[in-house]
């Protein structure tokens, strides 16, 4: 898989620095866990953490607090060293593999959707659209919605408030801003008005999130929007 | 004039211990002196930064406290060659916090420093360890204008968003996202530069 379109510096740091709602965040970590590229700047950005956190202004703790942790290192079980074989890329059911390389379903996601896209049960809510509804997050203050979007079928024209993120799982879309494949992330800001089509002879499944509701005209977005606060 | 004076680093630098070898005895020996060190440094810098997402005094403390229960736990997890001290902590406190203090999913692979960052960039010979790395960054950091440093403060350290930020502000959200770029984009050529890493 090679990814022409990536998170942006933006959506990345508010991601690092843990301010991100929950359904994009879920986005942003699932094109992380499928691109080595993004990893590698989120390492940069969380250094950058560090080193606030470490030449910040300290707030005096209780005077017993050392003493405290002391007394209660010694009930602490310690989290145990793998060894290398307990990490081989088949083992990713272990929760601790990363799943670079060609995973369908990236590793994050598989907490709500089933591992294989084959096996989804999608809902048809418009002609040449199905919807999947995920289940556990928060969706309050945005949307999550993963789309089956037929060969040559658009999603109507809309803008947005913040972010709207857009991570293509299977086949490709293309819209005013260029061409998303598998494993491409649109990373789209507010202002952004685009109209995305699955543009090969293969479904596209992608999974958008956005932070708030989209504005849309007309009754299938509607009907979008209702299944994704679902 | 060095670098380090130029940005008036020096002295701060020299008070701090070497995190990183304090982590390594922790987890290697269970070294529990390096630890109470590691705890008088990040728990009152940890609390603080518990403190600004509105927790209340009581429950700042207790969430430093479980932050640097979880680095003892898990230090045997940490490798100075893929993370320097200071971020490693970062991660756990970040995470802690997003579980606490937001309530909500963070969805960070708790345990991936094991797995590491492939990193090809990285080759033997110009392996500069994360602590000179992180040094490099704090360097960058320090030479930015004003108006980023606090943008990067507000979003890394104060956990604000980036609309939280523009309304603290009064700027527009555009402009919060803008310096944004701006910051990261003198950091990542400047630490490039320091490290000797492409672009
Ligand atoms: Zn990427």
């Amino acid at each position: 898989m090679s990814i022409h379109h990536h998170l942006s510096d933006t959506t990345l740091g508010a991601f690092t620095a843990g301010t991100l709602i929950e359904t994009i965040s879920l986005v942003v970590a699932s094109h992380i866990s499928i691109c080595p590229d993004c990893r590698k700047r989120q390492d940069q950005l969380e250094n950058i953490g560090g080193i606030q956190l470490q030449f910040a202004e300290p707030e005096g703790m209780s005077s017993d607090a050392l003493q405290k942790a002391m007394i209660k290192l010694g009930k602490q079980e310690l989290t145990p060293v793998f060894s290398p074989a307990d990490t081989s890329p088949l083992s990713s059911s272990s929760g601790t593999a990363l799943s670079f390389g060609n995973p369908e379903v990236p590793k994050p996601l598989r907490a709500y959707i089933p591992d294989r896209l084959e096996d989804v049960e999608w809902k048809p809510i418009a002609p040449g659209i199905k919807y999947f509804a995920m289940e556990g997050l928060k969706t309050a203050n945005g949307t999550l919605s993963l789309l089956k979007i037929a060969p040559g079928v658009n999603i109507p024209e809309h803008g947005h408030q913040g972010i709207e993120l857009t991570q293509v799982l299977k086949g490709s879309f293309r819209d005013e801003i260029g061409r998303f494949g598998v494993g491409d992330i649109a990373d789209f800001d507010s202002d952004i008005k685009h109209q995305p089509i699955a543009d090969t002879n293969e479904a596209c499944i992608c999974l958008i999130a956005t932070e708030a509701p989209l504005k849309f005209t007309g009754l299938l977005p509607r009907l979008v929007q209702y299944f994704s606060v679902m | 004039m060095s670098k380090q004076r130029q940005f008036g680093l020096e002295s701060r630098e020299k008070k701090l211990p070497d995190f990183s070898m304090l982590l390594l005895s922790v987890g290697q020996n269970q070294d529990k002196a390096a630890f109470a060190d590691i705890f008088q440094h990040f728990a009152p810098r940890i609390k603080s930064y518990m403190l600004k997402l509105g927790s209340i005094d009581d429950v700042a403390e207790e969430l430093a406290q479980q932050t640097l229960l979880k680095v003892w736990r898990k230090a045997q997890l940490f490798d100075p060659e893929k993370a320097a001290a200071s971020t490693w902590i970062f991660r756990i406190a970040r995470n802690i916090r997003i579980d606490a203090l937001r309530k909500q999913k963070h969805f960070f692979d708790d345990d991936y420093d094991l797995e590491g960052i492939a990193d090809e960039q990285e080759n033997a010979e110009n392996k500069v360890s994360r602590e000179q790395k992180s040094l490099n960054v704090t360097l960058a950091l320090s030479a930015l204008p004003k108006d980023q440093t606090r943008i990067i403060r507000l979003s890394f350290y104060d956990g604000l968003s980036h609309s939280e930020i523009a309304n603290q502000l009064e700027i527009p959200l555009g402009t919060v996202k803008s310096r944004i770029r701006l910051a990261f984009g003198h950091l990542r050529k400047s630490t490039h530069l320091e490290s000797g890493e492409m672009a």
